[in-house]
């Protein structure tokens, strides 16, 4: 037994790994647009859907780094044309927005690469178990962690070091002072935004590859991310962080002794924040209101 | 000048008749369209329970904008308290009584109950935040109803319950079978709600809500405790979709998750802009348009989902005011 | 002057026009055309979109396919028939609503439909209501034509239990008797896996399992448990995607190595969803396209294959051609399309050769209306040759051994007098 639950600890960081890169993205417009995107796991399954156009042509590793980019850059299209018309609008139009959107694009999915699930096909070095032991990692999974860790740090380093991350951290506390300091808000929203689509398009190819094409694939992993970001706090991205963590971790644990329970738990998990520690774990007092 | 002042004045006056003769006339023209649905639907290729539809889903709808339009807060999660009534008045007739008027009341109470103690959690929140909040709550509920086989029919709904005759002595109303007389009392239900939410909206603490919508701040400097009455206004609308939610169980004799799913939420919030989210009214004409549209999109084409969000995407960029807010606009 | 003389006329011109429309508008539903020339109109609610859309089409594909060809060979009873598609949306709510919309605005003679058994289910008390036909062609819990049977639904794809206990024997004879499920947490896989218990614990088997998520997408945490446990086979009653998931994850961590993996359905559209190394295991299918020795099966299928862009049909193609052809038959015995003479000329039909489509007797079972087809079973492998060649079967079951008894299924039919 406890064999069972070490396995599935392991099982469960690998779980919240994948919220996490799901969830930053979305946190990251949040914080700077106030924008729930609704479509984001939409632009998920976007991200794992190029990378299956582009593999035949561009191999696996070219497709795995062309297609987040290719998700950013219609990311970056669908923010100019219509995401900053209505910043200044009441939420609802933000949200009805992009709850549109994901119909239109799992719509697009569905009528360009049909209804039936599509396999992304991996090196054969991804596809096979480290050892006969830990049997239930591959190596498929040890690459995905080590790509969520490589990209959540480059995306802290990124907003700590770099000028544009600190303007991107700067606005989400403030934006007015911001934009009162001379600095291009709109592009810098639109920036950000493209940043928070390709975290969405590699988290859409790190999901291909393990749970396969479907054009209704983002759907299950959006509400996920919204209770990481409300448990680890709004406004905080280390808070998205260890929510998505947390739960991962909690619907894991929660397999081993009621699995029709793993989904459930997770709501439990954000109730109890919500009545405990409103502004969540590492949420900042007034973020949130 | 004063001349020009005492003419607008008097053209004020004359306005002001004008605006209560054409309120008087749009509510006769409504309430006509409503009561004459059985004889112009199916002329126009339109069948009873569509109306139904209409008619549950615009109450719906207008409950939630008493929250959206008139209190200036956004639920994006109010197809909980929808499915939760549409789930109690289901469970009610399977497991406990018969009777469709108690059906009735405790799927409104259940769905009521559970908006306005959830609403004590959140009523600190604002805007995308407060929202997020009602979709993750929304969510819990369509997870218990899906995960809870024995007890809610899990992912197949909740079925084999059906609504009753009611009877009241010697007067019996025959709803068993649909049609004609089933939509006459769904028409019934929502006038009474409807009245009742008229009344709620024209008293003081409708008024509060609209002072509260237009400068909170301003509110709160004026004493007015602002989080009290948006719990309230919360809770109040919460009974309202849960009262809807009820009437939904009864139409499809059937219950089932997606009445609790936050699409359907979705759904609520763009036939309340689509209507008008600043007008009592528009909430029933975007139900009305919404209902309709789905319904013969789905019809022509497997791409509806398309059609949908593209007319979602449109109304928010080219529309944002509705139908009724932009008549409104017109004539100011 | 001149004002005046213009307005009285053209006010006249459009109370002329208004009262021409209004007589078109309300006129129509009254003139009774002739009944030649009005077509056999039949209904279908298919989940089109949502996670069921790839079996939905399929079933559409052949439906339409049936229609055509009875158009072709002169309709039924005279009459074109003409098929009316609408998409439930894999929503009760919805499916009901279009059923309605069917029955009471197009006014259908016959309903189909639905893949999700809840849906079929909910639209069955519709159109038992109304006394309309319905045939269910693909909606598998066992109640539509068990405990909740009715008279005017005739069921085209297998119970669960009929799939459950054809293959049973076949496993336990192969691999063993101690098994683990992986099972869907809803109404759909609760049956499932108690058909299998059922036939298992009958051949002295023993068994553990999960029950998960509809839509779960990680199964390290139960396969953790299956390996553990160290079962002779692995069940997996997952549907659609969920299912191909757990293959995937299954032959990731390279269980195949210690238990053999099987279960009750494993579809065509699913292991085509499949890489090559998850298209494994030994499963049932409700119908299968490669019967070298049946010649109308292979006519068929070549006749398919054009119509439908080289598309090879599946057992959920056949199920919405069975459906269709099945309302053909049944109007040609009755000379009527009223739901109770329809319902009453199909109990006990046999279908013929060319919609049977496979060896042997198919019929309706008089007493609880489900079809008696032969159940393949046999082994799923990666293509040889043609693409979808991934399945050789190894035995045919008939359905009514499968099935048990009518009086095993708890059908009560009640016939209307």
């Amino acid at each position: 037994m406890a064999q069972v639950i070490l396995f599935n600890v392991t099982n469960g960081l690998i779980i919240g790994a994948f919220y996490v890169l799901m969830a930053l993205g979305l946190s990251l417009i949040l914080n700077l647009s106030n924008v729930i995107n609704f479509a984001h796991g939409n632009f998920l399954a976007l991200g794992g859907y190029l990378a299956f156009a582009l593999s035949p042509t561009l191999g696996y590793w070219g497709a795995l780094l062309v297609s987040p980019l290719l998700t950013a850059l219609i990311g970056l299209l669908v923010e100019r044309l219509m995401v900053r018309r209505i910043y200044n609008r009441d939420p609802v139009y933000s949200l009805l927005l992009t709850f549109g959107l994901a119909f239109v694009m799992q719509d697009a999915a569905r009528y360009i690469w049909g209804p039936n699930g599509l396999p992304l096909g991996l090196p054969d070095i991804l596809a096979q178990p480290i050892t006969q032991n830990l049997f239930f990692i591959t190596w498929y999974r040890v690459f995905m962690v080590t790509i969520v860790i490589v990209s959540v740090i480059g995306l802290f380093a990124f907003l700590r070091y770099t000028r544009v991350g600190l303007r991107i951290r700067a606005g989400t506390f403030d934006l007015e002072t911001v934009s009162t300091l001379g600095i291009n808000v709109r592009n810098l929203r639109t920036f950000n935004f493209a940043v928070g689509c390709m975290l969405a398009g590699l988290s859409g190819v790190l999901a291909a590859g393990q749970i396969g094409l479907n054009p209704n694939m983002g759907d299950e992993l959006l509400m996920p991310s919204f209770i990481a970001i409300i448990v680890g706090g709004v406004g905080s991205l280390v808070g998205t962080l260890f929510g998505g963590l947390l739960i991962g971790m909690a619907a894991a644990l929660t397999t081993v002794f009621y699995p029709a329970a793993s989904e459930a738990v997770i709501y439990a998990i954000m109730m109890a924040v919500l009545l405990l520690r409103p502004r969540g774990l590492v949420g900042e007092e007034g973020m949130m209101s | 000048m004063t001349t020009a002042l005492v003419a607008g004045k008097e053209t004020g006056a004359s306005a002001e008749q004008l605006a209560a003769a054409r309120r008087v006339l749009m509510l006769i023209a409504i309430w006509g369209a409503l009561i004459t649905v059985p004889l112009w639907l199916p002329l126009l290729g339109g069948y009873t329970a569509l109306a139904g539809r209409v008619l549950v889903f615009g109450l719906a709808a207008m409950g939630l904008n008493m929250l959206l339009g008139f209190t200036g807060v956004m639920s994006f999660g109010h197809a909980a308290y929808f499915g939760l009534g549409a789930y109690g008045a289901g469970l009610t007739l399977r497991y406990l009584v018969h009777s469709t008027p108690l059906a009735m009341l405790a799927g409104t109470l259940l769905g009521g109950l559970a908006g306005t103690l959830f609403g004590l959690l959140i009523v600190h929140r604002r805007g995308v935040y407060f929202a997020m909040c009602t979709i993750a709550f929304g969510q819990l509920w369509y997870y218990l109803a899906y995960s809870w086989n024995s007890f809610t029919g899990g992912f197949d709904g909740l079925r084999d319950f059906h609504r009753e005759a009611i009877g009241f002595g010697p007067l019996r109303l025959d709803i068993e079978s649909g049609g004609t007389t089933f939509y006459f009392f769904l028409l019934g239900v929502f006038a009474v709600g409807v009245a009742l939410m008229g009344f709620l909206l024209r008293s003081p603490f409708g008024r509060t809500l609209l002072a509260i919508r237009e400068n909170e701040r301003r509110a709160r400097f004026l004493g007015i405790p602002v989080e009290q009455h948006i719990w309230l206004s919360f809770s109040i609308s919460c009974f309202f979709t849960a009262l809807a939610g009820t009437l939904y169980a009864l139409l499809n004799n059937f219950a089932d998750p997606l009445a609790l799913h936050y699409s359907l939420s979705g759904y609520f919030l763009v036939m309340t802009v689509i209507g008008g989210m600043r007008t009592f009214w528009g909430p029933l004409l975007g139900a009305a348009v919404f209902v309709v549209l789905q319904d013969y999109i789905s019809s022509m084409t497997v791409n509806w989902m398309s059609f949908i969000g593209v007319i979602f995407m449109a109304v928010v960029l080219f529309f944002p005011r509705g139908l009724l807010g932009a008549r409104r606009r017109g004539a100011a | 002057m001149s004002k005046l003389a213009t307005s009285v006329p053209r006010r006249t011109f459009v109370q002329a026009g208004l009262a021409l429309g209004a007589s078109q508008v309300i006129g129509a539903p009254f003139i009774i055309k002739a009944r030649g020339e009005e077509p056999v109109k039949i209904g279908m609610v298919n989940p089109l979109t949502g996670v069921l859309s790839a079996l939905a089409q399929s079933e559409v594909d052949g439906a339409k396919y049936a229609e055509a060809e009875i158009n072709k060979k002169g309709g039924i009873l005279g009459r074109q028939v003409q098929l009316l598609v609408e998409d439930s949306a894999n929503d009760v709510g919805t499916g009901v609503q279009k059923t309605r919309k069917l029955i009471d605005r197009d006014q259908v003679d016959v309903i189909l439909g639905d893949v999700n058994s809840g849906i079929a289910y909910a639209m069955s008390q519709v159109t038992n209501e109304k006394k309309v036909f319905h045939v269910v062609p693909g909606g598998h819990t066992d109640p539509i034509t068990g405990t909740n049977c009715k008279w005017n639904v005739f069921r085209v794809c297998n119970t669960t239990t009929m799939d459950a206990s054809a293959i049973t024997p076949e496993l336990v004879k192969r691999f063993g008797k101690k098994w683990f499920f992986i099972t869907p947490d809803y109404a759909y896989g609760h049956t499932l896996q108690d058909a299998f218990v059922k036939a298992l614990t009958k051949l002295g088997g023993t068994y553990d399992g999960d029950m998960l998520p509809i839509n779960n997408t990680d199964f390290s945490a139960t396969l953790i448990k299956a390996k553990a446990y160290k079962p002779n086979v692995l069940l997996n009653n997952m549907g659609g995607l969920t299912q191909i998931n757990c293959m995937k994850q299954f032959t990731q961590f390279g269980m195949q190595k210690e238990m053999a993996l099987g279960g009750a359905l494993f579809e065509l559209e699913s292991i085509k969803g499949c890489p090559p190394d998850a298209q494994t295991g030994w499963w049932t299918m409700e119908w299968w396209w490669n019967q070298p020795n049946v010649p109308e099966v292979m006519k068929f299928v070549a006749d398919y294959r054009a119509a439908n862009n080289n598309k090879t049909p599946s057992a959920r193609d056949w199920f919405g051609y069975v459906s269709v052809q099945t309302v053909r038959l049944a109007a040609e015995k009755a000379k009527s399309l009223e739901g109770p003479k329809l319902a009453a000329a199909l109990e006990g039909l046999e279908l013929p050769p060319d919609v049977a489509l496979q060896p042997g007797k198919v019929f309706y079972r008089a007493g609880d209306h489900e079809l008696m087809p032969n159940i393949f079973v046999g082994e799923v492998h990666p293509p040889k040759g043609d693409a979808s060649d991934v399945f050789t079967t190894a035995e045919l079951v008939a359905g009514e051994q499968a099935a048990g008894s009518v009086a095993d299924t708890g059908c009560n039919m009640v016939r209307p007098t």
